[in-house]
């Protein structure tokens, strides 16, 4: 019997398996920032070992750092010591680190693929759950806790149990204006939450093949948010292309051989699936959520459920406190929910690409009056990039706030929050109660859907849009 | 790590399913640097609330805590399970874990004990009907067990062999590993040349 690509990286990877034993498995990359790793540092020091492998590892400022005033020192202490502290534990172990102002500094989801670090069939883990990004070159990538993050300092491996796979197969294309976020928003309401539990996720089929390394990228990062493991996607040219010529990318010959190997990693003909989904993504529209997970999701042009809706009555009680948190009423078209704030950013949708699909939609429009516009690119390579297509200046024309690299209001760790019962339309990957600030209602949308809410005021799509003027022909 | 076999104490009916990493202990309680500290962002949201279950006092002493399902969905942060840990609980009753989640529990040394629903259910109806009523989580016999006589409730929960080992032994997992470090070199031996590094000698 062939075996699934998860099957194939996985076995490339194991160090040692006994029976009744989790599997060690081997890192070939080790992502950090400064939230989840400061008390791994720590346990290294207590036990007196060190880093076994400072060349597969990478740090980056992300979580925690301002968007503005970035050459200025952190103005909130606690979050000034978690960063000063990362920074003292990769000069004493010796790793690299992409500080804020340095050119490769940004959200670490981003930062690998773009340094080209990210690469097909390896195994990737960082202290984030939305590790699952890389799994869009065909790697094993997963979000690991603290302890983990020491154990792989410590060693480059892990224990690992081996997770069932599951093919979720996107047949058709996705409509004109569909997106990879609507494409994986539309999965996860139908599998819910806790669907993916237990599995590595391969996403298949022509819909996912016509998807560009970006769109790739949102699917896998999305992966978390139904509970799998890891998602990921086969290595095709699309993914060549994209690596080829990056600063870490293999050159020449090397370059020649790691992509003969790269063209095996797909799952054989006769490889069985523990589980599999089959969608259509031509019945596709833009996809939002109205409750407080990310699988509490409907078509824009749908009207917020009741729980009466649901059958299921644990779904029912959720429901239900989920309207009470957003304030909605059941049965309000969606297009009529106002929106406070509209974020384009975080590691789902903050790459270049998501960036040009904004400015498009925005170019010759303003923000609306009453909504505060946030574009904040996920790296510092993807500002300096948008501002080289004068990207910041179509944004910050239409009223829009133009920031620096960061999580920011993904996570409303910085600065960058919502207020109390403050509601906004937001490009990043979670819903939850609070998540953006204590309060803050969040409406997860696409990024065609992010920047026409900005300019109507309410949750919208570019269709809804007036032509823009100088088009109109007068 | 501490060895853990059996641990009695009050069980606290957290009636929610889908409780995040988020509720547990919200982003901005993330910043310490240290281990220790994080009870104070426990379920933040909700503290303020009087009728919170944890503000009402015959549950303000709880160490388990029963949950519904999808506990632990969302982010891979530990300092949700450090903030449980940090307030005084010792074990998390749930009828579905996630993945992250229940991963960071053993390597801490929170019992993650999954039970069918209808358990949760019993023991949540049990709790309230008895507040400060005590449950017994027995690591050994991987049972949970409450009340007595015609009201007791007990069944078995699962947990997975080599956690459960660990957690028994006390284990560190760091140690373990590094008594393969000769397996560890001979793969790290055999790995191709094109392998992406981060820094070059
Ligand atoms: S952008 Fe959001 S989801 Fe992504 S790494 Fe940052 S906080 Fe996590």
């Amino acid at each position: 019997m062939g075996k699934t690509l998860a099957e194939k990286v996985w076995d490339e990877h194991v160090v040692r398996s006994t029976e009744g034993e989790p599997d060690l498995l081997y890192i070939d990359l080790h992502l950090i920032h400064e939230v989840t790793s400061p008390q791994a540092f720590d346990g290294l020091r207590l036990a007196g070992r060190t880093v076994r492998r400072p060349d597969l590892t990478l740090a980056t400022e992300d979580h925690n750092v301002p968007t503005v005033d970035w050459d200025k020192p952190i103005a909130d202490p606690v979050s000034r010591t978690q960063v000063e502290t990362l920074r003292r534990n990769a000069e004493e172990f010796g790793v690299r680190l992409h500080s804020l102002g340095d050119v490769e500094q940004g959200i670490v989801h981003v930062v690998g693929p773009q340094l080209g670090l990210t690469q097909p069939g390896m195994t990737i883990v960082c202290g984030d759950s939305h590790t699952s990004t890389h799994g869009a070159f065909g790697a094993i990538a997963f979000g690991i806790g603290t302890s983990e993050v020491e154990h792989v300092l410590a060693t480059q491996t892990l224990p690992q149990a081996r997770p069932k796979t599951m093919a979720v197969t996107v047949n058709g294309s996705l409509p004109e204006g569909v997106t990879a976020k609507d494409l994986v928003l539309t999965l996860i309401a139908h599998t819910g939450t806790g669907g993916g539990q237990g599995y590595i996720v391969e996403y298949r089929g022509q819909a996912i093949r016509e998807l560009s390394m970006e769109g790739r990228m949102t699917v896998c990062n999305m992966s978390i948010e139904w509970g799998a493991k890891a998602g990921l996607i086969a290595p095709d040219q699309t993914t060549f292309d994209y690596i080829e010529g990056r600063p870490e990318a293999p050159q020449g010959e090397q370059w020649d051989a790691a992509v003969a190997h790269w063209r095996t990693l797909v799952t054989d003909d006769d490889a069985v699936f523990d589980e599999e989904i089959v969608l259509d993504a031509s019945t596709m529209t833009p996809f939002v959520t109205w409750g407080t997970n990310p699988g509490q999701g409907v078509p824009l042009g749908a009207s917020v459920p009741s729980p009466e809706d649901f059958e299921d009555e644990q779904d029912r009680v959720a429901a239900e406190k989920a309207l009470a948190y957003m304030g909605l009423e059941a049965g309000t078209p969606l297009r009529e929910v106002k929106v406070d704030t509209v974020f384009i950013g975080s590691c789902t949708n903050g790459r270049i690409e998501d960036l040009r699909t904004a400015a498009a939609v925005i170019k010759g429009r303003t923000v609306d009056p009453d909504t505060r516009l946030l574009v904040v690119p996920g790296s510092v390579r993807v500002r300096l990039q948008a501002e080289q297509e004068g990207l910041d200046v179509v944004f910050k024309d239409a009223g829009a706030e133009w920031r620096g690299a960061g999580c920011s209001m993904c996570l409303g760790m910085n600065p960058d929050t919502l207020e109390p019962g403050e509601r906004s339309a937001s490009t990043s990957n979670r819903n939850f109660e609070g998540r953006q600030g204590k309060g803050g209602r969040t409406h997860l949308v696409s990024v065609p859907v992010a920047a026409a809410t900005a300019v109507r005021g309410t949750l919208s799509s570019p269709a809804d849009l007036e032509p823009v003027a100088s088009q109109g022909g007068n | 790590m501490e060895k853990f076999t059996s641990h009695t104490g009050v069980g606290v009916p957290l009636r929610r399913s889908n409780v995040d990493t988020d509720q547990i202990i919200p982003a901005v309680y993330l910043k310490r640097v240290t281990r220790t500290g994080f009870e104070d962002g426990l379920f933040a949201a909700w503290r303020g609330d009087d009728a919170f279950v944890l503000n009402q006092p015959a549950y303000a002493q709880g160490s388990v805590l029963v949950a519904g399902p999808d506990f632990g969905t969302g982010s891979s942060r530990e300092h949700a399970v450090w903030a449980l840990q940090d307030y005084g609980f010792k074990v998390v009753v749930s009828s579905r874990f996630a993945d992250i989640f229940r991963g960071n529990s053993g390597k801490a040394g929170l019992v993650a004990a999954q039970v069918d629903e209808k358990v949760v259910q019993a023991l949540w109806d049990h709790l309230e009907a008895n507040p400060g009523a005590e449950i017994t989580v027995d690591l050994e016999a991987r049972t949970v067990r409450a009340g007595e006589g015609a009201e007791a409730i007990e069944d078995s929960f699962d947990i997975d062999d080599y956690t459960r080992w660990r957690l028994l032994e006390g284990l560190d997992d760091i140690g373990i590993t590094l008594g393969h470090a000769d397996d560890i070199a001979a793969y790290e031996s055999g790995r191709p040349a094109w392998k992406p590094v981060t820094q070059r000698a």
